[in-house]
């Protein structure tokens, strides 16, 4: 197993690992809240700008201008020890930028579905990426105040769910809520890495 | 316009950071960098305390480098920068290609997903937050 610290020259001060965990869910449901929530700093926001041979979903032949479109995303940092960075990205909410989501959630450790139970159907998209692209993910539910509150086993059947699938409430604004949502999902990626382990070794 | 020292929503731009250019003026046109993949979390730190301008290197260049004198990832650099992440990606294989910062890509397996232990350490760090 790779400890990568071969690649560390002589003398230099060690760079530590960094990892990252997505934060996914529809538009408005709290996904830069969360990140601002548990990270050391505001939330920042990094782009890219997309040219037409980067779109690539979108059939643009016969288009003369040149098109450029940019993809905003937001992203806190929790620094966790000397030799460990955690990332915290939300997801860019436009679901034609798929390919933006492949180099998010490649290497992630997994991903929370913040879901609204106003507006259930707008984290199904973020649902079918990661159960399609086998990311350990979970869903938390952010309690908004106003919306009727639901039973977790409600929520989980109107998400059509794997039963193995983590539901939980949350609240997005507070520290110590989101911080028990990334442990959840954490525990469960855990899990579910043992549970595929020991299917490819039968 | 926003008066100078106004606002602290925009603390990271200051004074130096001039007009907003296109990126690809930034980097002379170039789309792709002239070494390494540089992933949004792949980990930056500069070798030098500074550069100056002489060694060829624009100030988009010189910035980094003052940048990374602490460690930060990818994404930080073109968030601070306000930079688009394949402009920074440009600039920063300059930098590597002349040894000027130290890169460290994220730890992954083969299949692609960090090890067992990075989950345990990273539920520890959380917890002890």
């Amino acid at each position: 197993m790779d400890y990568g610290r071969s690649e560390r020259p002589a003398g230099a001060a060690p760079l530590p690992t960094a990892i990252k965990i997505l934060i996914a869910g529809g538009f408005g449901v709290g996904k830069t809240t969360m990140v601002g929530a548990v990270s050391e700093t505001r939330p920042l926001r990094t782009e890219e700008v997309l040219t037409e041979t980067g779109i690539g979903i979108d059939d643009l032949s016969g288009v003369e201008a040149k098109s450029t479109t940019t993809v905003a995303m937001d992203f806190g940092r929790i620094t966790l020890s000397d030799d460990l960075v955690l990332y915290l990205f939300g997801t860019p909410g436009q679901d034609r930028f798929w390919f933006v989501w492949d180099e998010l959630a490649l290497g992630a450790l997994g991903a929370v579905v913040l879901a609204d139970t106003r507006r259930l159907a707008d984290c199904f998209p973020s649902i079918d990426y990661f159960e399609g692209r086998g990311t350990p993910f979970v869903v938390a539910v952010n309690c908004f105040e106003g919306a009727r509150q639901f039973r977790l086993d409600e929520v989980q059947a109107a998400l059509d769910l794997d039963p193995g699938v983590p539901v939980v409430l949350c609240d997005a604004r507070q520290r110590e809520s989101a911080k028990e949502v990334l442990i959840t999902l954490l525990e469960h990626a855990m899990k579910l890495r043992e549970a595929r382990r020991r299917a490819a070794g039968d | 316009m926003t008066g100078r020292g106004e606002s602290t929503e925009q603390e990271w731009v200051d004074d130096h950071a001039g007009p907003v250019v296109r990126p690809y003026a930034v980097t002379g046109g170039r789309a792709r960098p002239v070494t390494g993949t540089f992933d949004l979390i792949s980990l930056v730190t500069a070798t030098r305390a500074e550069v100056g301008s002489e060694s060829g290197l624009g100030p988009e260049h010189v910035a980094i480098v003052g940048l990374c004198q602490r460690i930060l990832s990818v994404a930080e650099i073109a968030a601070h920068l306000d930079l688009p992440v394949g402009t920074v990606r440009v600039l920063l294989g300059d930098l590597a290609a002349r040894s000027l910062v130290q890169v460290r890509e994220p730890r992954a397996t083969p299949a692609g997903l960090p090890d067992e232990h990075v989950f345990e350490a990273v539920i520890n760090g959380l917890r002890a937050l």
